[in-house]
């Protein structure tokens, strides 16, 4: 066992369930949609990232691109939020959160592919 | 490129998650951790401000306590956030400036630096195997001839020497072994402009490699090979190397023609040396009399069977028989340094001596006591090592050898002016007195300054203003090549040395003889020449005077030229 892939595995795996847990809920409901979760699901995104940095292979090239997309998503999300709860005269309307959960919910799919080629690299392996 | 980048990413790995764990607990912190506002409320920092605090303190220790001023709980968390977040950048920082002077990071960024220049070169460039004594020489002549060319040596000493050396044009230099197919093949061996492959490095067997690589590899390329060794110029010739130069041989063979015929060796030196100051005098190498050559080694072996074709009487002195091998005419032995060796080989009534061993002290040594037992003799001097220059500046030796510019000259005879290769080879069909009244109308024409010599092919990038003409079927004949175009019905100090048509060579053409497309003209006279005589060959208006004069004055043609 390779305490690397383990701690990469976790983090992939991680960074979608925190994810889609935070996507759970009516859309447009910020009571649904707790901003300690999202805060939880930008840091493991971000070191989901990290962690796939300067792996030459084409596989890790294509994982690395679907986390660069999980977090470009989930960092529109959190700048319209801010934006939303700080600058924006209105506060935080039921169609900025909805616009947030969406934003959120590409997030998810980009990480449910970083999921599935995980274990497609996986099943691929020769034992 | 690619490379570069990967290491960066998996370098800064570590860095970068310690930078964002850091960062995600001191934001929950602050976050979570209760405060209170100006009225003394409780008052919970959102994340917004939380992340804009964090992000100023680590880099900048704090615009203060914001948006209210903070609780001994805050304070005591942003204690703790400092010290984390200033350590977490020490630590990134510090990963990037040891990753860029990393030897493994430095070699990347060198190596792909230079195959982007190789890559680039737009110009004809030479491929020059070992940057020693010889191919330093031989890469500054070309460059001041504006003659591309790309280095390879083992030694990364002599690359940074070269990097910091001043050249007229940017050499490229690549460090590793020439023996090894892809270095040459990272110089551009395979490259369109690539045009030929030197190999000039002190061990025969890499030049041997170099040599078979490139014929492998660019059957087409024009292979120049430094052998020191019978067998290895055997073995190269075999397949197909274009040009082989030993340097003992090259001198021997020259030394050959100093004693058949000296104005001959005379103008070989004035035009086949470059950088010399003022006019070399012509030497007189005894053709008769007792010659003393000091070491059978190399050298020896090489000059003394010119010696005896030459009829000339040889004592050699060698220090180690056992192993150089025992000359046949059997030889005194010692160094040739002390005056009892000397006074054995007959030093009394010597007429020249040769110091020919491979140690330059000894040579030295042999040239001086020599000199102390008989004044007039005439002294042939090999020079090892380029660093002793000066010394041997200094005890003006009659002839001097110093293999690595014996190979360099040739070398750049044969890149750079082919034409003047083949006049050498030409030139020997002709007797002393021919060579001699040359030689002084050469003098005449540059005065106490060396001569230079270039080629020109009538064609369109050399001479589009001839070119030109003869496609309008106005015959150009070689005294308007050389007509001054500043001071009409006056020529200017050159002559043409040579005409080569297809196979055919003219040595010293009459200025009358019509030139041809596709002619190449060896001229050669006083250096300001060059530059004059191109205005005639490329501008059309120019020509167009020169022709104008000649019709104005069809009586005394050439007689300028002839005087």
């Amino acid at each position: 066992m390779n305490p690397e892939k383990v701690v990469f595995g976790f983090f992939i795996v991680l960074a979608l369930t925190l994810n889609f847990g935070f996507v759970l809920g009516d859309m447009d409901d910020p009571a649904h949609h707790p901003v300690y979760e999202f805060f939880a699901v930008v840091v493991v995104n971000l070191i989901a990232t990290v962690l796939k940095l300067g792996d030459r292979t084409q596989i890790g090239a294509v994982l690395l691109a679907t986390s660069l997309v999980a977090v470009l998503q989930l960092l529109a999300a959190s700048a319209l939020w801010t934006y939303a709860v700080y600058v924006s005269a209105a506060g935080l309307t039921p169609a900025t959160m909805a616009s947030v959960v969406s934003l959120s919910s590409g997030a998810v799919l980009a990480n449910v592919i970083s999921v599935i080629l995980l274990v497609v690299e996986t099943v691929n392996l020769r034992r | 490129m690619d490379s570069i980048i990967f290491l960066i990413l998996r370098r800064m790995r570590a860095p970068l998650l310690a930078m964002v764990a850091v960062y995600a607990v001191a934001v929950l912190g602050f976050v979570l951790i209760p405060g209170q506002d100006d009225q003394g409320r409780p008052w919970h920092m959102g994340f917004f401000h939380a992340f804009y605090f964090v992000s100023f303190m680590g880099t900048t220790i704090g615009f203060g306590e914001i948006p209210y001023p903070f609780t001994d709980a805050q304070r005591f968390w942003t204690l703790f956030a400092i010290y984390a977040t200033v350590t977490a950048w020490i630590y990134s920082i510090g990963t990037l400036i040891a990753l860029v002077q990393d030897p493994a990071f430095k070699r990347a960024v060198t190596e792909q630096r230079f195959a982007r220049r190789i890559r680039r070169m737009v110009d004809p460039f030479y491929l020059v195997c070992g940057y020693g004594d010889t191919g330093s020489a031989l890469v500054r002549s070309m460059a001041q001839r504006n003659q591309h060319a790309v280095v390879i040596d083992i030694e990364p000493l002599r690359i940074e020497e070269l990097e910091l050396e001043a050249m007229p044009l940017y050499v490229p230099g690549l460090c590793g072994d020439a023996a090894v197919p892809r270095h040459l093949l990272e110089a551009g061996l395979e490259h369109r402009r690539c045009e030929g492959v030197v190999a000039l490095t002190n061990v025969n067997e890499v030049n041997l490699k170099v040599a078979i690589s490139s014929k492998l590899l660019r059957p087409d390329l024009v292979v120049v090979c430094r052998a020191d060794s019978r067998e290895v110029e055997a073995n190269m010739a075999s397949f197909g190397t274009d040009y082989i130069v030993d340097p003992f041989e090259t001198f021997a063979d020259l030394l050959g023609l100093g004693l058949r015929a000296p104005c001959q060796f005379l103008i070989h030196e004035w035009l086949g040396v470059e950088g010399v100051r003022g006019l070399p005098e012509p030497v007189y190498p005894p053709a008769r009399g007792l010659w003393i050559v000091c070491g059978y080694g190399r050298f020896g072996k090489a000059v003394i069977p010119i010696l005896e074709a030459a009829g000339i009487e040889v004592v050699v002195v060698e220090a180690t028989p056992e192993r150089t091998g025992m000359p046949p005419q059997g030889c005194v032995l010692g160094w040739g340094t002390e005056a009892e060796t000397l006074r054995e080989a007959g030093i009394g009534r010597a007429a020249a001596i040769v110091a020919g061993t491979n140690n330059d002290t000894n040579n030295l040594s042999i040239v001086m006591t020599a000199r102390g037992l008989n004044p007039d003799l005439f002294v042939v001097l090999r020079q090892n090592e380029a660093r002793n220059e000066r010394l041997f500046q200094e005890i003006r030796a009659d002839i001097r050898m110093h293999p690595s510019r014996t190979v360099a000259e040739k070398v750049r005879v044969l890149l750079n002016t082919p034409l003047l290769h083949r006049f050498f080879e030409v030139m020997r069909e002709e007797d002393n007195e021919w060579a001699c009244e040359l030689a002084s109308r050469l003098a005449g024409l540059v005065g106490d300054r060396p001569p230079a010599s270039w080629e020109v092919e009538i064609a369109d990038e050399d001479a589009h203003a001839v070119n030109r003409a003869l496609a309008q079927g106005r015959p150009v004949d070689l005294g308007m090549l050389l007509a001054d175009p500043r001071r009409p019905g006056r020529s200017l100090p050159a002559l043409a040395l040579a005409l080569q048509r297809g196979e055919w060579i003219e040595r010293l053409p009459d200025p009358g003889l019509q030139v041809a497309h596709g002619d190449r003209i060896l001229f050669c006279g006083h250096a300001r020449a060059r530059p004059a005589q191109a205005w005639v060959l490329q501008n059309v208006q120019v020509l167009a005077g020169v022709f104008r004069e000649r019709e104005s004055r069809p009586e005394n043609e050439h007689s300028s030229v002839r005087g």
